[in-house]
């Protein structure tokens, strides 16, 4: 697939959310129209939103839907360009001087280049879809490191010049807001907050996620989850969480535990703190009760 | 930029909106509102929410405004009456706590033991700083050296007791012609902690509110990551106004973010409602949390002893500063205090700015748990 390909992929926001669900991920119209601008205007796509949302499964889902191999960079305090861009191989370096004594050697050469995310993305002669996963952990400097990337696709290494994308990437970061991002990054992105679905998408997402849950489950799931989310908890659940509430719950019915009491012993994977679990339990009873009714 | 009576004619309204918006304080770029009116027309526009659509992922205004946003959109696009919203609105907290407002038909200001007012009703009013001379320069330049500070994963060049820096080195081979000069070595740096301080702005805490404000604006101005919340019956994010430098403009616009001024305490519900909003809860993590509150928490105070517990497993200090303290017959006997005593790190004396600076100056050194110094002196 070329990038004329993606575009024709990309006809519209309902051509992208119809391929979304193909590759089991439930899209809203403002992610659908997000993902499509992203895609039709070449710009990189910023995703914000609370931990367990699906920032990441949509980057995973959009690589599908393109067809393309996805490259990830995991983000973290401290990370920098040779983390991130490339690194040279200093002991290979070494080593070629030590054997090339009086002759020339350009130690620069691609022999020594360890190329990292980014560069692989570029010089990858396919288009690749980069996702840069939770940029909010790093540091200042590599959000300032990476806007020549996000703003031209390009990156320069002194030693070499500029590389240019050959194909250019679908770029997508994701944030869980843990600290605000500066502004000139934003502004080269297209930029899209996925916030908690309402209970009735949950409960499509939790059907279309696990084959063998009953719909009645699902939808008694995502309703506690709903409940349970409103409470000021260390760590509220996502949606990750809520399917596997659903699957546990579903496992133990099977094997003979009846409805409630299912609900209740499964809780472990949904809230997995346990001053969360102290808060939640007293009222976890009626909570299911309420949601199965 | 291209002037208005160059654009075309259907691309005006789009263009007149980023303007309206940057008025309002969205930082708005060029090339967005050139997106923008780029994604209007790939998505049609079909219909209104498609121009909506468009503006919220080219023009990226952030979740605390989003309201704010919207307003706009509807004032500009379809003619409402003209959004009454000034400033930065507040984080999403108040989504989960509205506790207070339930409460306020049915709670009666309590007067508590010793003559503090300490309720769970909700008195939204507002409040000016009059400009006062007092030693907080001096404090300001002294934090950022007297913080804590931890070894960061960011690395800087040392002249002994390093790793190798192969980068360096090796480019010390090559312009040495090949000859091996002296290695370059690298260590991980050290960084200050943050400081996060949480300003307790209810009725019981009016006579040192000022006070407390003064050295939040110090202290965000001296420190290099310093956050400031207040909180009363909400939950207020104050460091943007206080990072500005001029000390009255920053506390006039500090006090028009607050709106819960002396009214009631709901301390354990809204310390909760921070710590279940991950943004808020990074700041505490690996932080000095100083709390500045006289800890009457009427009521139950389980849900203060929870936060409390929260706070001390994520923070790296957590350090109660009470005015009552400052009293030398202050024993933390009430049952709150005595809760939460065995997780602090220090119950210090909060009543005057001179001894609360000399306090977090002090924050670097080591010193004996709160519930060990207070059993000693009981």
């Amino acid at each position: 697939m070329t990038s004329a390909d993606a575009v024709a992929v990309a006809a519209s926001p309902e051509a992208i959310a119809a391929r979304l669900a193909a590759s089991r991920y439930l899209a809203d119209d403002s992610l659908a129209t997000a993902i499509f601008l992203a895609i039709r205007l070449g710009k990189p796509l910023l995703l914000e939103g609370a931990p367990g949302v699906g920032k990441t499964e949509a980057a995973k889902a959009v690589a599908e839907l393109l067809g393309r191999e996805l490259v990830r960079l995991q983000c973290y305090e401290g990370i920098d360009a040779g983390h991130a861009l490339y690194e040279w191989n200093y002991q290979r370096q070494l080593l070629a001087i030590r054997h090339a004594g009086e002759h020339e050697i350009d130690i620069y050469d691609d022999r020594f280049l360890i190329a990292r995310p980014l560069l692989q993305v570029l010089r990858a002669p396919e288009q690749r879809v980069l996702l840069v996963d939770e940029i909010d952990r790093s540091d200042h400097e590599f959000e300032a490191l990476l806007l020549e990337f996000l703003s031209d696709f390009q990156i320069s290494i002194p030693e070499r010049g500029t590389i240019r994308a050959a194909a250019q990437p679908i770029v997508i970061l994701t944030s869980n807001r843990t600290r605000e991002l500066a502004e000139a990054l934003r502004r080269r992105c297209v930029y899209h907050w996925i916030g908690y679905p309402d209970a009735q998408r949950e409960a499509e997402i939790i059907m279309l996620r696990s084959g063998h849950v009953a719909e009645a489950t699902a939808r008694a799931v995502a309703n506690a989850v709903q409940e349970i989310r409103a409470r000021p908890l260390a760590k509220p659940p996502g949606i990750a969480e809520a399917v596997e509430w659903a699957n546990a719950a579903t496992i133990l019915e099977k094997g003979g535990s009846p409805w409630p009491e299912a609900f209740r012993r499964a809780i472990g994977v949904l809230i997995k703190d346990e001053e969360d679990f102290s808060a939640i339990a007293p009222e976890l009873g009626r909570i299911v009760e309420e949601a199965l009714g | 930029m291209m002037r208005g009576e160059s654009l075309p004619r259907a691309a005006a309204p789009f263009l007149g909106f980023a303007r309206l918006l940057r008025r309002h304080a969205f930082a708005i770029a060029p090339e967005q509102a050139t997106s923008f009116m780029q994604a209007v027309t790939l998505l049609g526009p079909r219909s209104m929410n498609d121009i909506r659509e468009a503006a919220l992922a080219t023009l990226a205004p952030s979740p605390d405004r989003r309201g704010e946003f919207d307003a706009h959109f509807r004032g500009y696009f379809y003619g409402d009456a003209k959004p009454l919203i000034e400033g930065e609105e507040d984080d999403e907290t108040r989504v989960k706590d509205d506790r207070g407002a339930r409460e306020e038909e049915n709670q009666v200001t309590r007067q508590e033991k010793g003559g503090e007012l300490s309720s769970a009703l909700e008195q939204l009013s507002a409040r000016d700083f009059q400009r006062d001379s007092d030693g907080l320069g001096s404090f300001r330049r002294r934090l950022a050296c007297a913080l804590p500070a931890r070894r960061s994963f960011r690395t800087a060049r040392t002249r002994s007791r390093g790793t190798l820096d192969l980068r360096r080195s090796l480019s010390e081979i090559v312009s040495a012609d090949g000859d091996i000069p002296a290695p370059q070595l690298r260590r991980r740096q050290t960084v200050p902690r943050k400081l996060l301080l949480l300003i307790d702005v209810s009725g019981s805490m009016k006579q040192h509110t000022a006070d407390y404000l003064k050295l939040a604006h110090a202290a965000v101005q001296g420190a290099d990551r310093a956050e400031v919340f207040t909180f009363g019956t909400r939950l207020t994010r104050i460091t943007s106004a206080l990072r500005i430098r001029g000390r009255e403009q920053a506390l006039a616009r500090a006090a028009g973010l607050v709106d819960d001024w002396d009214g009631g305490t709901r301390m354990g519900p809204t310390l909760l409602a921070f710590l279940s909003v991950p943004r808020f809860s990074a700041f505490a993590r690996g932080a000095c949390v100083v709390i500045l509150s006289d800890g009457l928490e009427r009521g139950d105070h389980s849900d203060l002893e929870t936060a409390m517990r929260r706070f001390s497993a994520r923070a790296f200090r957590l350090s109660l500063a009470s005015p009552l303290a400052g009293d030398p017959r202050f024993r933390p006997a009430t049952a709150a205090l005595g809760a939460i005593l065995p997780m602090l790190d220090d119950l210090v004396d909060g009543s005057s700015v001179g001894s609360l600076t000399d306090f977090i100056l002090s924050l670097a050194r080591p010193a004996p748990a709160a519930s060990v110094i207070w059993k000693r002196v009981s």
